[in-house]
């Protein structure tokens, strides 16, 4: 059944879409703020886990903490030093900003790493899992269940922390919130680093399947985007159901149209869903 | 009156420029002209409504496509020009309907991946568009000074058609009803502006010259492929122009292209490899301490606008 085999490839690569767009979903849906940077981001986070990989020989899964650990702090500078000046401010200026943000970031990135695609070649690599007729490359399923792990943690973090409680206040009600003692300025700080941090793991993760370049940002932007607006704003849960149902329709348009059509429909299906339902698949109105 | 005025003599300054200047002046004069074009439309639907569309670049690919693809079948080249303003007017109107009901945030996204889903769409079609590898259009048998001239009269006429456009756009009811609709939406519907069809005819006007500019500008340059029309950067520098020379201002938006022209030659010239950071470090200076735009510096300076505000 080449269905079977080709539904179970979208699922591997919808684990790392989720794990892609939950700390963008995170920002918007907390901060109110559209972060561009996050394409970027997770370019960086490839980046670190290339090195890594290259000059100290540690395997881009145990990076995951290298990268989100540099793209935290990154994170947390960017937000408490800049955006937090005008987090307010309306949709234009802030979107704006970001956007400066990451044309400076990525022609950073293009300078000190160029444009030239590399990739790392792991040395034991997992070989291949074979379920009935269905064959998958190990390191792809490790790097998605750890994608999904990621997730979940952060879903778990987000319920079950103090932390993760005053970040969800700001969400409901950021006036509120700070009348009940939150340092708004500084959750948002903190939020922004979390949606960085997992930028960050995410490239590590997608280290080893896609090749690494500063073009590629823009590219996990989109799907980040897609995925947000399939799953729904600032949900966890939605955010992993948009990720793994992108994974599998650009898995099934890639068999049925070719692959140079796969992002098109995508696209396609991101207008016709804000058309109809602007709140996501599994989104509460209310964000707008 | 005074905004006619205005607009006349620069545009006769503007317009005698080739007899002093050498053909570099001229080509930054028609990029200045391009961009003003570009700032100017993006003012209908950003600066007026606050609605903040990524879609310019959409706009700017879809008009040098249109255009390029009329001429290959033999259409002449000024018609071609008037069918890609066309093109994007009937496009954003299409578009308008299905994603101006989206606000802020949600706006903004659909109108950024409109730019990205063309440019697949132009990619993924080789034998109707040249695919990947671009459009070649038909050379005009005119000298390289004579081709220079010519396209820079023609950018600077459709300048001057978008900033006249904006003039009578201000003081009519759409201009006011854009601007009601950009200070509270519901409150605009209530008072019984028809917003939905307000913001179409805004997000239209903010198509059309672009479309016809991308147009010009696949002829001026005779090349395009898609990486170079539909790219974003199309889209966000309008914004930092408006942004630069004034929010929902009337010649706000074509001070801040000069000024941005400036700042983009400069960084050219002396920083080539670093110039898209450049031009990120302006967009964030900007926001954070301009974000009313360098006019609005020099107005509150006198004394008496500050009274009157």
């Amino acid at each position: 059944m080449i269905y079977l085999q080709i539904a179970a490839n979208g699922l591997v690569l919808g684990g790392l879409y989720a794990c892609i767009a939950v700390g963008f979903s995170l920002v918007w849906g907390v901060l109110n703020v559209i972060n561009i940077l996050h394409g970027s981001f997770i370019v960086l986070g490839s980046y670190v886990a290339y090195f890594a990989y290259v000059h100290l020989g540690i395997h881009p899964f145990i990076s995951i903490f290298i990268a989100g650990g540099v793209l935290y702090a990154l994170g947390y500078v960017v937000q408490a030093g800049i955006i937090n000046r005008v987090v307010s401010a309306p949709v234009l200026i802030t979107l704006t900003l970001t956007f400066g943000l990451d044309l400076i970031l990525n022609n950073t990135m293009l300078v000190a790493f160029t444009a030239d695609y590399r990739g790392i070649a792991l040395a034991h690599p997992l070989g291949s899992l074979e379920i009935g007729t269905v064959f998958l490359p190990g390191d792809r399923v490790a790097a998605m269940a750890l994608a999904i792990l990621l997730t979940i943690l952060l879903y778990r973090l987000l319920r079950d922390s103090t932390i993760g409680r005053a970040i969800i206040a700001v969400r409901m009600d950021r006036e509120a919130a700070a009348l009940m003692g939150v340092d708004v300025k500084r959750i948002n700080a903190i939020t922004f680093a979390i949606g960085a941090f997992m930028a960050g793991a995410a490239g590590a993760l997608l280290s080893i399947i896609f090749p690494i370049s500063p073009l590629n940002g823009p590219v996990f932007l989109g799907k980040a985007f897609v995925v947000c607006v399939l799953g729904g704003l600032g949900s966890v849960p939605g955010a992993l159901a948009g990720g793994l149902l992108l994974g599998v329709i650009e898995s099934f348009t890639s068999y049925w149209l070719g692959p140079e059509r796969a992002v098109t429909v995508s696209f396609a299906l991101l207008l016709v869903l804000l058309f109809v339902r602007p709140s996501g698949l599994m989104g509460r109105r209310g964000y707008e | 009156m005074r905004s006619w005025l205005a607009l006349v003599v620069i545009a006769a300054l503007v317009a005698a420029l080739p007899l002093a200047g050498n053909n570099y002046a001229l080509r930054l004069a028609t990029t200045v002209c391009m961009y003003s074009v570009m700032a100017q439309s993006w003012n209908f639907i950003g600066g007026l409504a606050g609605y903040p569309s990524f879609a310019t670049a959409a706009f700017f690919g879809l008009g040098a496509y249109a255009s390029a693809i009329l001429q290959n079948r033999g259409v002449p080249m000024v018609p071609a020009w008037a069918g890609a303003g066309l093109a994007a007017l009937l496009f954003a109107a299409f578009l308008g309907g299905a994603i101006l009901h989206l606000r802020g945030h949600y706006f903004a996204i659909a109108s950024l991946i409109v730019a990205e889903m063309l440019r697949e769409i132009v990619n993924t079609l080789p034998d109707f568009t040249g695919g990947g590898k671009g459009v070649n259009l038909p050379l005009l048998k005119l000298s390289v000074t004579g081709q220079a001239q010519f396209f820079f009269y023609a950018m600077l006429a459709l300048a001057v058609l978008t900033v006249a456009t904006t003039i009578v756009i201000h003081r009519s009811k759409l201009g006011f009803g854009l601007r009601c609709i950009q200070q509270n939406e519901s409150a605009a519907d209530i008072i019984g502006i028809n917003t939905y069809a307000y913001k179409t005819a805004g997000f239209s006007l903010s198509a059309v010259f672009v479309g016809v500019a991308g147009a010009i500008y696949a002829s001026w340059v005779n090349y395009i492929d898609p990486p170079d029309v539909f790219d974003v950067l199309i889209s966000v520098k309008p914004m930092v122009m408006v942004l630069l020379g004034g929010l929902g201002t009337i010649f706000g938006p074509s001070i801040g292209a000069v000024i941005l022209l400036l700042l983009e030659e400069a960084v050219w010239r002396n920083f080539l490899t670093i110039h898209v950071a450049a031009l990120g470090a302006i967009i964030v200076v900007l926001v954070l301490f301009l974000p009313n735009g360098l006019l609005a510096l020099i107005r509150e300076r006198s004394p008496t606008k500050a009274m009157a505000k």
